[in-house]
């Protein structure tokens, strides 16, 4: 049977609530959410003047009503040391979402700590270290000795660099401007880290490195703009279940034509029509479907190109858009790079260098350079020549009279994480720029994006490009300390079969080492470990909200505070900027993040004076942070002063989009769109073309491996689960549905290997093995899968190569592996539904 | 009270074009012997009326009739699947009964003959009529309540309770 809460009632919101600014953490739409509080012996009533809505509550509410919440919005937490009743519900006034809640935001309240509710029960309350062979609780005082005793013995003893450091570079939890300065500040700062990555992936380097080169910044526009727009392109990305109300709030609004009373106000002079949408992607995913509904088969193109394709595609696609003379001039000659850039001795098999695999040049250049016809791309990608023609009329042929027709395109993982990352990218933004769609109304060439951004650090330039391989670094030995943000590598990183082998190996050398001298004190411990390491130990601290994988192999794990229990700034999609407010105790005592960092830095401050190193003592000086509005000012406001936590609070969800421009009055002017006056982010504001031929699946081992295996197993999320399912884990709603990671498979693959629909099936290949529940999907490809990413049952890395392209950017998406049946249907697996996740009326 | 009138709009144009009027959307039902629900604020769970919903001899199989339960103002509906599942009632155990307000926000939910799901018209969830109304896939933070049916020796069904909140009510029982 399906989980049921057998919530029958709820509490009521009382009129005099205390009401607060929340933004969803769980993706990078960041939805405006509001947080109601009111102490545990009160409840509103059913009378319009008892309750927060004013409405007669004894009567059924209409759909879409704002007043109610479903059992997952409701929870007893924590509030000033009180217990208090926790409504957190979608806010019908932010423009980002006008009140939809998603499957993964509107269980915010659900997935926080309760000892009364007792929900989330994992979340970490103390500092634990190794000790007596298993994990106990201490203190902060003792928990941050340890780490700066350790840390700082080892870096003095060699170098900065024998310190690995895995951290978080987002907004929302586990990041935002506060935390990641905070980080940024020890790291980038007091100490020039540079054996350093990022979350997910096993370097510190951008993901579109390309877009940037081209001076082009990877959110440019408004979220508006896909309501305006002709054409929506979604390359590489799956809107409805990874920006669920971004797609369903601003994309499907146009694609049913609800939008042109709008387009006829802001695009009077032109004709208007509603959106026709471009799909591009190997599998075809339930946005496809959706939109379908939305706008009509007609309106729809989904392109199911070969795994690894894009660029062949995007460069064909470009290529037939000058040719038929759709290209703006007029732009190109204003505002982008008029001399070709000399080509390197070995392009185009080759970029400058390995910084560079493509190469940033003129529009005439990169056109020629580029120049694919419909025809060998389509045999390329698998997909019909007249198909790819029709991509590119819908992108770029002028309307009726002659009009520029506006597109816009959003790209995200199915690029990023997919063959040569560099050059596809810019063949992507090559079609935007070219068509003069960065900066206009109805354009934008955006990373549709994961979570919430919110970076705010000290140069980073130390690190280099291409950043060092970290994860390969710890395979073969290197390092002596591991600092851990916020990073689950055990189910979110490449190779990870092996990785995790030989992580356990050298953090157990360490365990063994802390046990062999029990008793005898912090000197003796200290000794004992940086003797382990010297054998090729690691020494890991683990910063966490709940104790993983990764800090089930630490030796000293600390606590983190997640948003809603500290104060925390971050902007979404389109740059917008929004203080999420505390509205909870974090559990026990957790902390923020930068007060974290804060603590080691003063503790390493301690520790290097004491062991007469004052000179390094005093790189950790300035971490004087009584809470985490102090670390914003420390950090963000140092760099735009109008932005303070008073001004942001006020304007409440809406908040505002980066950069700043100034005041008026009280409220902060933002930026609705990047790059309106044509200015691109270049020495010269020119934007610069990418030249970069297709050159096959570049990365090495990849080509090999789809020769070798039978199913190419492409992954990604889910709408239901957040990315590591660090918190949902625990969401019985969510493991009730997924107890396992899934693997979409075509039906008659399943047959032809014996498998019935929720089997268990290994899936291996010369990297390591995995394990899912077979899932039937009619529209799977013959010989192509889709696994889930991430799980806690299953983790897909574990079959993903360690190959990455040039700039150490992983390439998840093209795997290959064979699947056999393990077991039946797993009795977790037995009650769920195998059902089509299209929906069908 | 403040609506997002956007939303409702898009709701109204989704509706025309989906023409789901032909499925389970009527919330206009005959109920025989429907009992006053009163709230018992002194017990933990709300005390349920049983309802009568109908009698086995009106279902035809896969076809869902319309009900209401707890009250006029709930809409749902019971189904003969024609085989046993958990949660199923009657001989067979194979009659189960549904609120057809979609948990996400409250729209009517249509059902599909074919794969025998609930589905919504307003941002695409569907729930699974033969796996407990788990969602099979959408925006929904629960699974879809179902009712928990009786049915005596005359094959008279009915209801005497739900198993989650129904959209747009903070009691079950109004
Ligand atoms: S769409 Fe994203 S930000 Fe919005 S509620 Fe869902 S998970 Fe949160
Ligand atoms: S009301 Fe949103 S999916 Fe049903």
């Amino acid at each position: 049977m399906a989980y049921k809460r057998h919530i029958d009632r709820l509490p009521i919101i009382p009129a005099d609530a205390k009401v607060q600014n929340a933004v969803c953490h769980y993706c990078i739409v960041g939805c405006g959410y509001k947080a109601y509080t009111w102490p545990i012996n009160r409840q509103g009533g059913t009378d319009p003047s008892q309750n927060v809505f004013g409405v007669d509550l004894s009567e059924q509410q209409p759909q879409d009503t704002e007043a109610w919440y479903a059992p997952s919005m409701y929870n007893i937490v924590k509030q000033d040391g009180r217990d208090v009743q926790l409504v957190i519900k979608p806010d019908v006034n932010c423009v980002v979402n006008s009140g939809l809640g998603s499957v993964r935001g509107a269980r915010m309240a659900e997935n926080h700590p309760s000892t009364v509710t007792g929900t989330q029960g994992h979340r970490l309350t103390d500092p634990l270290t190794w000790r007596y062979g298993s994990y106990q609780q201490t203190s902060w005082e003792d928990a941050f000795d340890l780490v700066a005793r350790v840390t700082a013995r080892v870096v003095m003893d060699g170098s900065e660099d024998d310190l690995i450091v895995s951290m978080f570079d987002h907004g929302g939890s586990g990041g935002g401007y506060e935390n990641t300065w905070g980080t940024g500040k020890l790291y980038f700062e007091s100490m020039k880290v540079k054996n350093v990555r990022i979350h997910n992936r096993p370097a510190y380097n951008s993901e579109v490195h390309a877009t940037r080169d081209m001076g082009v910044g990877e959110l440019n526009n408004a979220y508006e703009d896909a309501e305006l727009t002709d054409t929506l392109v979604a390359w590489g990305c799956n809107p409805l279940e990874c920006q669920t109300n971004y797609f369903l709030n601003h994309w499907v609004p146009n694609l049913q034509g609800m939008t042109s009373d709008k387009k006829a106000e802001l695009l009077p002079d032109e004709p208007q029509e509603p959106a026709k949408i471009i799909f591009i992607d190997p599998r075809r995913n339930v946005s496809v479907n959706a939109a379908e509904q939305a706008a009509g088969p007609d309106n729809v193109l989904h392109l199911p190109i070969n795994s690894g394709t894009d660029l062949a595609l995007a460069n064909a696609i470009f290529t037939h858009i000058v040719e038929q003379g759709w290209h703006d001039q007029d732009f190109i000659d204003a505002h982008t790079l008029r001399e070709a850039a000399e080509h390197p001795a070995e392009f185009p098999a080759k970029g400058a260098s390995d910084a560079y695999p493509g190469l940033l040049t003129s529009f005439e250049d990169a056109v020629e350079a580029n120049r694919m016809s419909l025809e060998e791309a389509a045999e390329i990608c698998g997909v019909p020549a007249d198909d790819i023609r029709k991509a590119a009329e819908w992108m770029a042929e002028p309307k009726e009279g002659g009009a520029r027709r506006r597109m816009m395109i959003g790209y995200e993982k199915g690029i990023i994480w997919g063959n040569d990352n560099y050059r596809t990218n810019g063949a992507i933004v090559n079609i935007s720029l070219a068509t003069r769609n960065i900066g206009q109304l109805g354009g934008g060439c955006v990373r549709m994006g994961g979570h919430q951004e919110g970076y705010f650090r000290p140069s980073e330039g130390h690190v280099g490009r291409p950043a060092a391989y970290v994860d390969q670094l710890i395979i073969d030995g290197k390092g002596g300390v591991h600092h851990i943000w916020a990073c689950n590598h055990y189910r979110t990183t490449l190779n990870a079969t092996e990785f995790k082998r030989i992580y356990n190996h050298r953090t157990n050398m360490v365990k063994e080492a802390m046990d062999s001298v029990a008793g005898q004190g912090r000197d003796a411990l200290v000794d004992a470990i940086v003797g382990a390491i010297a054998e090729g130990g690691l020494f890991a601290v683990n910063v966490d909200i709940i104790q993983n994988e990764m800090g089930s192999q630490a030796h000293v794990v600390l606590p983190a505070a997640q948003q809603g229990e500290m104060n925390l700034t971050s902007m979404n999609g389109e740059r917008r900027m929004r203080l999420a407010e505390k509205y909870m105790d974090p559990p026990g005592h957790a902390m923020p993040d930068c007060l974290i960092a804060a603590g080691i830095a003063r503790h390493m401050e301690r520790v290097l004076s004491e062991t007469g190193n004052s000179d390094y003592a005093a790189n950790f000086q300035g971490y004087d942070w009584k809470n985490e509005e102090d670390a914003f000012r420390d950090g963000y406001q140092s760099a735009h002063p109008d932005v303070t936590y008073e001004r942001l609070r006020a304007m409440g969800t809406n908040g505002f989009q980066e950069p700043p421009q100034g005041l008026d009055g009280e409220t902060i002017i933002g930026t609705d769109r990047l790059y309106k006056d044509g200015k691109f982010s270049t020495d010269d504001g020119l934007a610069r073309f990418m030249a970069g031929p297709w050159r096959g699946l570049v990365t090495p081992g990849k080509q090999e491996e789809s020769e070798s295996y039978t199913f190419l197993i492409n992954n990604g999320r889910s709408n239901l689960n957040w990315q590591n399912w660090f918190l949902d884990q625990e969401n019985e709603f969510v493991t009730d549905r997924w107890p396992y990671p899934f693997i979409e498979m075509n039906p008659e693959d399943m047959a032809e290997n014996s498998i019935e629909p929720g089997d268990l099936v290994e899936i291996f290949n010369g990297n390591g093995a995995t394990q899912a529940i077979a899932y039937p999907t009619e529209t799977a490809t013959r010989g192509e899968t889709f696994m889930l990413f991430g799980s806690p049952r299953g983790t897909q890395g574990n079959i993903v190569s360690k190959g990455v392209n040039e700039l150490v950017i992983p390439v998840y998406k093209q795997t290959w592996a064979d699947i056999r049946k393990i077991a039946d249907v797993p009795e977790a697996a037995r009650h769920i539904s195998f059902k089509s996740k299209e929906f069908r009326f | 009270m403040t609506k997002c009138n956007r939303l409702i709009d898009a709701g109204r144009r989704q509706f025309l074009r989906g023409g789901m009027m032909a499925t389970a959307g009527a919330a206009v039902t005959t109920l025989a012997g429907t009992q006053e629900a009163k709230a018992q604020a002194a017990l933990a769970r709300v005390d349920y009326p049983a309802s009568r919903l109908g009698n086995i001899g009106e279902l035809t199989e896969n076809e869902p009739l319309d009900v209401s339960y707890p009250d006029d103002d709930s809409p749902g509906v019971l189904l003969k699947l024609g085989h046993a599942v958990e949660g199923g009632a009657g001989p067979d155990g194979d009659i189960v009964g549904f609120s057809v307000l979609c948990p996400h926000k409250g729209w009517y939910l249509g059902y599909n003959a074919d794969d025998r799901t609930f589905n919504c018209p307003g941002h695409y969830s569907r729930f699974d009529a033969e796996a407990g109304g788990q969602q099979v896939w959408g925006h929904a933070t629960s699974n879809l309540p179902q009712f928990n049916l009786r049915v005596d020796d005359d094959g008279e069904i009915y209801a005497e309770g739900v198993d989650e909140l129904i959209f747009g009510r903070l009691s079950n029982t109004l």
